[in-house]
């Protein structure tokens, strides 16, 4: 019985360690070749200490979490702001419509040259494109969200005289926040990916730059050590995500 | 049909007026021309661009081409891997909770993170950023193929098991068409993904394309150009998604009531 739990605690841990042990022998075998292309993941690990020992690894996790933040309030604030005033008037949802439709498809990697050319290197052309990036799913999500608000709520509000922005701060936004937490989390998502993106394509700061460099001066330990640390901060941050989300769900009693 | 047209119109005099915004902030100057071309100058440049006028020797259309054949492309194999991949995984409850939360790690991260990789491991080419693009792209596919298995109303594959259906008719009858919503969702989000990737790749790797055809308009601050590159990813990413859209609602037909 014990013995079967054990298995089934284990059980998730068990295909990434033969794929860790494989890469490793893989990558022993190409080092003794001389090859500086791989290196094996004993080597990442001791790499990683040394980069959180200096503590490049923090400066750097932290200009990316800090720019990804910043940028996903100002782009989440702005969409949630936006999608409430189309949810509640079908007029102002029609008129935008086009506009919409036509700036939305627009890959956000599109702009890194013309946030170069605006901004130059630093916090803010990464903040604009991880707003930008951001702006759209929070749109539509929070829009879907308060046109699925129960009309009666809303004819209370009219029926008591509640002026616009009343309504939408009484009514509307307790109404839809189950729903713009999920809308959030997919935000988060996007801005750690767009960050992670746009340093590695340009901005000369961060874990992506950081990374790009690793590569570039031909430390591959030091290059893998970054991308399992990005993939490690990534997964937690979308765990941590996923249980808020529960927690205000269960909260506001919607079944999650 | 009276209420349509009046929508349909307001909708294009919001467009309108932000073009127009756009005119008179570039042309009055509120805004650098360094940055914010006028609109004649970015149509001109797309025109010069096309070869529609000028000298003909615009480099667009071949720059686009190169990029919508990299997306398609990495999307093609991206969904055919995803969808196999997918399969064998979710065909099995036992080989899904080994392999399931390995996918989940992997799922949130980026996909152009894997470019650095990539170059150290297969150099500058164009079949490196074709790998990363399929790569990248192979996951809402992979996930969706796995997430629609896992959803196959018990009682179907009981009749499965009765009638002793070999695995392979259960997954051609029942598995996929029961997952089919899903990989159409996945598909489209995966060619999103695509373009980004195929973008990003031809920034980083220097591979001829509208990517790079960008970056190369900014660093020499011709502004007008790197609008009408801007102009096309965004026309590259509308017609996508509508023509997926419309894809989407035709196979997708049988399910409606």
């Amino acid at each position: 019985m014990t013995s079967r739990r054990i298995t089934y605690a284990l059980r998730p841990f068990a295909l990434p360690a033969v794929l860790l042990a494989l890469f490793e022998w893989y990558a022993r075998r190409a080092a003794a070749a001389g090859s500086d292309a791989l290196a094996p993941p004993s080597a990442a690990l001791n790499a990683w200490v040394g980069a959180a020992l200096d503590g490049s690894l923090w400066q750097a996790t932290g200009f990316t979490l800090g720019t990804a933040a910043l940028g996903l309030a100002i782009g989440a604030g702005l969409g949630t702001v936006l999608g409430i005033a189309l949810g509640l008037s079908r007029r102002a949802a029609q008129m935008g419509f086009l506009t919409i439709e036509a700036l939305r498809p627009v890959p956000s990697v599109a702009l890194i040259p013309l946030a170069m050319l605006m901004f130059g290197f630093g916090v803010r052309m990464e903040l604009a494109i991880v707003a930008f990036a951001t702006f759209w799913p929070l749109l539509l999500l929070v829009q879907a969200a308060v046109q699925q608000v129960e009309p009666r709520l809303l004819e209370v509000g009219r029926v008591l005289g509640l002026s616009a922005r009343d309504r939408a701060w009484k009514i509307v936004l307790p109404a839809i926040v189950p729903r713009l937490f999920v809308a959030l989390r997919l935000g988060v998502a996007v801005a750690l990916v767009v960050a992670v993106t746009v340093e590695i394509a340009a901005n000369p700061n961060g874990m992506g730059y950081a990374m790009m460099i690793a590569q570039q001066s031909l430390d591959p330990a030091l290059m893998l050590a970054w991308l399992g640390w990005i993939g490690v901060v990534g997964y937690a941050i979308n765990v941590a995500m996923l249980r808020l989300q529960r927690a205000v769900a269960r909260r506001m009693g919607v079944p999650a | 049909m009276k209420a349509r047209l009046a929508s349909w119109t307001g909708s294009l005099a919001v467009l309108a007026g932000l073009v127009a915004l756009w005119w008179v902030a570039s042309n009055a100057g509120w805004v650098s021309r360094v940055f914010l071309p006028t609109p004649e100058a970015t149509i001109a440049s797309l025109g010069e661009g096309l070869n529609l006028h000028g000298a003909g020797h615009g480099e667009l259309l071949d720059f686009t081409r190169a990029t919508v054949m990299r997306m398609l492309q990495g999307w093609l194999l991206a969904s055919l891997f995803g969808v196999l991949l997918g399969a064998a995984i979710g065909v099995s409850p036992a080989v899904r909770s080994w392999v399931q939360p390995t996918l989940e790690f992997i799922r949130p991260l980026p996909a152009s993170a894997l470019l650095p990789l990539a170059i150290s491991i297969f150099g500058l080419n164009p079949g490196m950023v074709l790998f990363v693009v399929a790569f990248g792209a192979m996951w809402p596919v992979l996930l969706a193929t796995v997430h629609g298995f896992a959803t196959v109303e018990p009682r179907l594959s009981e009749v499965a098991r009765c009638l002793q259906m070999p695995r392979a008719a259960f997954v051609c009858k029942i598995g996929l068409p029961n997952a089919m919503p899903d990989i159409l969702a996945g598909m489209r989000l995966s060619m999103t993904i695509s373009l980004i990737v195929a973008v990003v790749g031809e920034m980083i790797a220097s591979q001829s394309g509208l990517g790079q055809a960008i970056l190369l308009a900014a660093r020499a601050f011709r502004a007008n150009d790197l609008f009408a590159g801007i102009v096309l990813l965004g026309l590259i990413g509308f017609a996508s998604n509508a023509l997926l859209g419309l894809a989407e609602r035709r196979l997708l037909r049988w399910q409606q009531p």
